[in-house]
């Protein structure tokens, strides 16, 4: 986390209330520019409400968000949220636009020339797999659960915000779309430069997206900090439990190459790769491990259907994998 | 089939006024929807913001819609006197109900996650109302107008009733006349309009919400055009007169009005009978129609118009009864003759305007009368055994208290017991009662007994020249031939159809009479 930089978003001891019942008390969260920040939790611990304060869809009853150092409430909320990226997961797109009439709907309040607007439709639409001849003219009813929320995200990202928030944006999608829509919202170059805050309340999800999280319970924060933070130094017992049932899993996907061979050798390229790409058909090799590859990505190319080499075999890296996890526990104890 | 040949005789004959009716019905139809759009929208938009005071509004609005339609004018002439302004506000109430609750439906339709997505995106309320919640709402908000709008092409031929033109005044013509074909005349355009907005306005709904938002747009600028065609310039003249459908249609009645003192130059409305008095009373109209003993004639200070050429027949009231009664009783002969002549126009008008506008009790009226004649006598405690008289009267407060005169007469007079059988619905069931013996006596008019009952051919009653000795004389020898019935000597007033003007108005322009009325015209 890059804390030279002055914080992108600034939110000190926000709470709402509806009603006598506190839905969100005294949270405080600083984003620097480029984070993704994912609010996790179960239904009714506030991260909706969390998140719809960001862009002023609803007000705070108390505390401020400072946008770029600027209150949020000096400005008109039309004006703030132009600037923020929404996703939300029902899409909400306006079902007597067409596809690209709902991705210009931004950049048309903000008065970019129509040739601009043109432009950047057919770019985003190209780049989310949505051939722009073919969608362009559709309305949403014509398109799929995926197809929308595909259109939602280029509608959110065609004024170029800085800032995009998404409320739940794969809930609504089928195990498979929502896998392959949220690998390609990972390898969006254009989300990667933005400062995204994400609701969820699936674990999996906020492990693969987050820099880091945010878990709220009762309208509290429980513990914001890194996934790795999260799963081996939970602040409390209510953090421990949420992450029980997947635990397992999590660690495997957590944890890296790097944290389970400690002596890393030559085999394993550490070059600056720092990502693993997702399965293709073509298979990978053996110098696409790094160091940052997870345990679970590395377990699924040794057993995948292409045979690998692999300076490893599974048993020695489940062997390395128990390891390193007795360590960070001891780690955490001491 | 004949009706069917009468009807095309009729259009034929009457094209230039169906052509105005229609084109007033349009009128009334689309100013009301105008208003009932201008005004609905908003509320139901305004309701979809507060949904709180929704069933407060639509509870109110459905309120307003069951009132019958009849009785809305009816509460809207004092306040808005007659013509088209209660038509419109009637039509206009009328067509409120559909338009706010599909307005409203229609706004609470819109998926709250677009609303909430549009937000999000950065439009403003107004943007998101303009851009995402009108047009959305449209296709519903099309069919509460398309309702309105059938609603109001069939209510719309009651304005009628209230001199507000359209297509009713065909079909109420018809029914005061019996007259089919006229009433098919004003009933198939209206339901053919009817039937022509609703497919149009259905196939509209059925277009996208793009070319929905263009028709309702258009249409916001045809409804002024079409309610502008009421306005249309009609005939004018010196005076307006305002006639029940029933003595436009007549033979007896304006048809011969016209003819015989020549008033060309009076144009008329058309509207309900039981609201002439109301239009003269609120100077909307000048001359009206009515009846020459009515009470409202003192309570609105009216002038009946001498009928100097007698173009009314004359409804001299008499008492008609069963000779076997005055057989059995002879003392009631005398009795019964102590009101002969005693009764005069005026007199009679302030008897009705006490029971219509004091609402003082029959019975009241008819002794104060009696003791102011000095023919009251305490009623005598008649036997146990004592033969019954048994009197009838239709069902008006003239005949009430007539009957209640000869009622309190028997009862000073003689030891006989009397029953009165009053508000025997109409003048068939009167005779027939008497006929059958149910009753012993009733109170009947000349001109009724001599048109309605005996209907002898015209040149019988053209022979008679509404001379009253001649009716009278007629009608008693007639119901002594036919029906063994015997009509004894006249009370003293006319009660027939007459022109009725404001005192005052009457007054400045130096009419009296008829004659003088047609004569001021003509100047």
């Amino acid at each position: 986390m890059p804390d030279h930089q002055p914080p992108i978003i600034r939110a000190s001891q926000l709470s709402k209330r509806f009603g006598a019942h506190a839905v969100v008390r005294e949270v405080s969260f600083e984003l620097a520019a480029g984070e993704t920040l994912v609010l996790l939790g179960p239904s009714g611990c506030g991260k909706t409400t969390l998140l719809k304060m960001l862009n002023r869809l609803i007000e705070s009853d108390g505390g401020t968000v400072e946008i770029n150092g600027q209150d949020v409430r000096a400005q008109r909320p039309e004006t703030l949220r132009r600037g923020i990226g929404y996703v939300i997961q029902q899409v909400g797109l306006l079902p007597h636009y067409t596809v690209a009439e709902n991705i210009a709907v931004v950049p048309r309040l903000l008065g970019h020339p129509p040739t601009a607007i043109a432009a950047r439709t057919t770019a985003l639409l190209t780049r989310l797999h949505l051939p722009p001849e073919r969608y362009a003219g559709q309305y949403p009813h014509q398109l799929s659960g995926g197809q929308q929320q595909r259109v939602g995200l280029a509608r959110a990202l065609a004024a170029d915000p800085p800032i995009v928030l998404l409320d739940e944006p794969f809930g609504a999608l089928d195990p498979l779309t929502r896998a392959s829509i949220r690998r390609e919202f990972r390898e969006l170059e254009e989300l990667r430069r933005k400062t995204v805050v994400l609701v969820t309340h699936d674990v999996t999800e906020a492990f693969e997206l987050a820099d880091r999280i945010m878990l709220l319970d009762a309208g509290q924060i429980q513990q914001l900090g890194t996934p790795r933070e999260l799963l081996f130094r939970p602040a409390n017992e209510f953090v421990r439990r949420f992450f029980a049932a997947e635990r397992l899993a999590l660690q495997l996907r957590t944890l890296t190459l790097g944290d389970v061979f400690l002596d890393l050798g030559d085999e394993v390229s550490t070059g600056d790769q720092g990502y693993l790409p997702a399965y293709s058909p073509n298979g990978l090799t053996s110098s696409a491990l790094t160091a940052k590859t997870t345990v679970h990505e590395a377990l699924e190319w040794l057993t995948g259907p292409t045979p690998a080499t692999a300076p490893f075999t599974v048993p020695q890296l489940m062997g390395a994998f128990g390891e390193a996890l007795q360590r960070e526990e001891d780690a955490w104890k001491r | 089939m004949e009706t069917i040949t009468a009807l095309f005789t009729f259009w034929h004959d009457q094209a230039g006024k169906l052509g105005e009716q229609t084109l007033q019905h349009l009128g009334l139809t689309a100013a009301s929807l105008l208003l009932a759009v201008l005004l609905g929208v908003p509320l139901g938009l305004g309701l979809s913001r507060q949904p709180r005071w929704a069933p407060a509004v639509l509870g109110l609005a459905g309120g307003l819609q069951t009132v019958p339609s009849i009785a809305l004018l009816g509460f809207l002439i004092p306040l808005l006197g007659i013509g088209p302004k209660p038509a419109i506000f009637a039509l206009f109430l009328y067509s409120l109900l559909p338009i706010i609750r599909n307005t409203l439906a229609g706004i609470q339709g819109v998926p709250p996650a677009v609303v909430d997505a549009a937000r999000g995106l950065g439009l403003t309320d107004g943007q998101v109302l303009r851009r995402v919640e009108l047009p959305l709402a449209l296709p519903v908000l099309m069919a509460g107008i398309r309702t309105a709008t059938v609603i109001n092409v069939g209510v719309a031929t009651l304005a009628a009733y209230v001199a507000a033109g359209g297509l009713g005044e065909f079909i109420f013509g018809g029914i005061a006349l019996n007259n089919p074909a006229m009433i098919l005349a004003g009933a198939l355009p209206a339901a053919g309009l009817a039937l022509a907005f609703d497919a149009a306005l259905g196939g509209v709904q059925k277009l996208s919400t793009r070319r929905l938002g263009q028709v309702g747009g258009a249409l916001l600028v045809a409804l002024p055009l079409l309610g502008a065609l009421y306005l249309l310039p009609r005939a004018r003249g010196k005076l307006l007169a305002g006639f029940s459908p029933e003595f436009v249609g007549r033979a007896d009645g304006l048809p011969s009005l016209t003819k015989t003192y020549g008033l060309t130059h009076l144009p008329n409305v058309v509207l309900a009978p039981a609201l002439v008095y109301e239009a003269a009373r609120h100077a909307d109209v000048d001359v009206i129609d009515g009846y020459s003993t009515d009470g409202r004639i003192r309570a609105y200070n009216l002038r009946v118009l001498h009928d100097d050429r007698r173009v009314f027949p004359p409804y001299y009231a008499v008492p008609v009864v069963r000779p076997a009664l005055l057989r059995e009783h002879p003392e009631l002969v005398a009795v019964l003759a102590q009101l002969d002549g005693q009764i005069s126009d005026s007199v009679m008008t302030n008897l009705n305007y006490r029971a219509d506008y004091l609402h003082q009790p029959p019975q009241a009226i008819a002794e104060s009368f009696l003791r102011r004649r000095g023919l009251w006598r305490a009623p005598r405690p008649a036997p146990a055994d004592a033969p019954v008289v048994r009197l009838g009267s239709k069902i008006f407060a003239e005949q009430y208290i007539l009957a209640e005169m000869y009622a309190a007469l028997i009862r000073g007079n003689t030891d006989l017991a009397v029953q009165t059988k009053t508000g025997l619905g109409g003048t068939t069931i009167c005779f027939e009662a008497l006929r059958d013996g149910a009753i012993d006596l009733y109170p009947e008019y000349t001109g009724t007994g001599l048109l309605v009952l005996l209907q002898p051919p015209p040149a019988v009653v053209d022979s008679l020249g509404g001379q009253p000795a001649a009716v009278l004389n007629y009608v008693r020898t007639e119901f002594r031939r036919r029906y063994g019935l015997e009509w004894l000597a006249p009370l003293g007033f006319n009660n027939t159809y007459a022109l009725l003007m404001r005192q005052q108005q009457a007054q400045r322009l130096g009419i009296t009479s008829v004659s003088e009325l047609g004569r001021h015209l003509r100047q």
